[in-house]
């Protein structure tokens, strides 16, 4: 019998094909990831079925691990009008170039009364080590922060306010200081709001899950 | 791998004072490479959080004084309080000093969803209403979940309130925290 010879073949592919491939994916990936602001307040929020989109801007009040709350305002053609009305309302007695450096300022960490002093010196405090705003059930000063807002809001779409008014809280906040920031909205007769959740999906079998309801 | 191609000296002699200058392919091996690449897809696969952060509405009845509350029938009543270490406990109707151990039971996130239903069945829904009660060490978590757990069961709103605990039922909730050894 006469043997057949087999050609060998080169088990070398030709990859270039495939790592152009590998590089278009990653660049595609790396691209299409939206960066996240640096946020500075670490924070996990409970997750929720609600599938509406959190705004960017947004006048949100975090509550962090530890219960302290901190305000960031996040509407900047109104930053500057409710800082000088808190300044006004609660006499904080900030100079013009003072507030202008407030202006700057991420978010809003601190007691009324220490606002002052600490925009008169140049050590910024970390994040981490903020005293936050107080909102025990004796001094709340969320309420004064709100009513500022109102005040500078009034006239304007109450309802897209509403939309604005964030509550961002980690998973494990105590329930008395979520109890504390409801009670500083309802004083100010806010009394629709949104809490920023993890998108989560509606359970397999619920009722929610057969009867989805109509998208308002 | 990677291959030099050495078949370049066929038959061709270029005398003897000429060095035969080896031609070195240009093709290299991108295995390595593809390695990476991947590794590099699979990590930014796995880090890329796609959950985006939602809203959840929130409702807040107004404080008024006594006169605008409203008359739940005790029938149609369940109350869910939330207590620590993510514990439910809940009762129907209202609360008898005497029945207390029977009526107050406690319960999982992980099986409030079926007793919420079950009550919701058994219940016709103009008298339906579910009382939340936070205790002081529950968290944010607890209150946000209940309240989920509210939409996904599908309860119409007005048929769910956030009421503020009673001192009653805070000692029942740490009693029976101490008799179940939660800490």
């Amino acid at each position: 019998m006469p043997k057949v010879k087999i050609p060998r073949k080169s088990t070398t592919i030709d990859m270039t094909a495939m790592c152009d491939v590998a590089f278009l994916l990653l660049s595609f990936f790396i691209l299409a990831t939206k960066q996240k602001p640096p946020e500075v307040l670490s924070v996990t929020p409970p997750a929720s079925v609600s599938s509406k989109a959190a705004p960017d801007k947004s006048i949100l009040i975090t509550m962090t691990k530890d219960g302290k709350a901190f305000l960031m305002l996040g509407d900047e053609t109104k930053k500057a009008e409710i800082l000088s009305n808190i300044n006004a309302t609660k006499g904080l007695n900030l100079s013009s170039t003072e507030l202008k450096k407030w202006e700057k300022a991420p978010f809003v960490g601190l007691p009324l009364n220490q606002i002052k002093s600490s925009l008169q010196t140049a050590v910024e405090i970390p994040a981490n080590k903020l005293p936050g705003i107080p909102v025990d059930s004796t001094n709340n000063e969320m309420i004064d922060w709100l009513k500022s807002v109102t005040n500078v809001y009034a006239g304007t779409d109450q309802r897209k306010l509403q939309e604005m008014l964030l509550v961002k809280g980690d998973q494990s906040t105590l329930y008395p200081v979520f109890k504390n920031i409801k009670k500083a909205f309802k004083k100010n007769e806010i009394y629709k709001f949104r809490i920023v959740t993890n998108g989560e999906a509606v359970p397999v079998g619920s009722e929610l899950y057969l009867n989805p309801p109509k998208a308002d | 791998m990677a291959e030099m191609d050495t078949s370049s000296g066929g038959g061709h002699k270029k005398g003897p004072g000429v060095k035969k200058s080896k031609k070195l392919s240009t093709r290299v091996d991108l295995t390595p490479m593809v390695d990476l690449g991947f590794l590099l897809i699979t990590f930014f696969v796995f880090t890329t959080t796609m959950s985006q952060s939602t809203a959840m509405k929130m409702n807040e009845p107004k404080d008024d004084d006594s006169t605008q509350q409203i008359k739940v029938k005790n029938s149609g009543a369940m109350t869910i309080l939330l207590g620590k270490g993510d514990q439910v406990y809940y009762y129907y109707g209202q609360l008898d000093p005497e029945k207390l151990s029977e009526q107050f039971k406690s319960t999982t996130f992980k099986q409030v969803r079926d007793i919420i239903v079950e009550k919701k069945k058994a219940t016709p829904i103009d008298d339906l209403m579910y009382i939340i009660k936070s205790d002081k060490q529950s968290t944010f978590k607890n209150a946000i979940d209940i309240l989920d757990e509210m939409s996904i069961c599908a309860v119409p709103p007005g048929h769910y309130a956030e009421v503020d605990i009673t001192p009653t039922e805070e000692l029942l909730i740490s009693k029976t925290e101490e008799a179940n050894g939660i800490k």
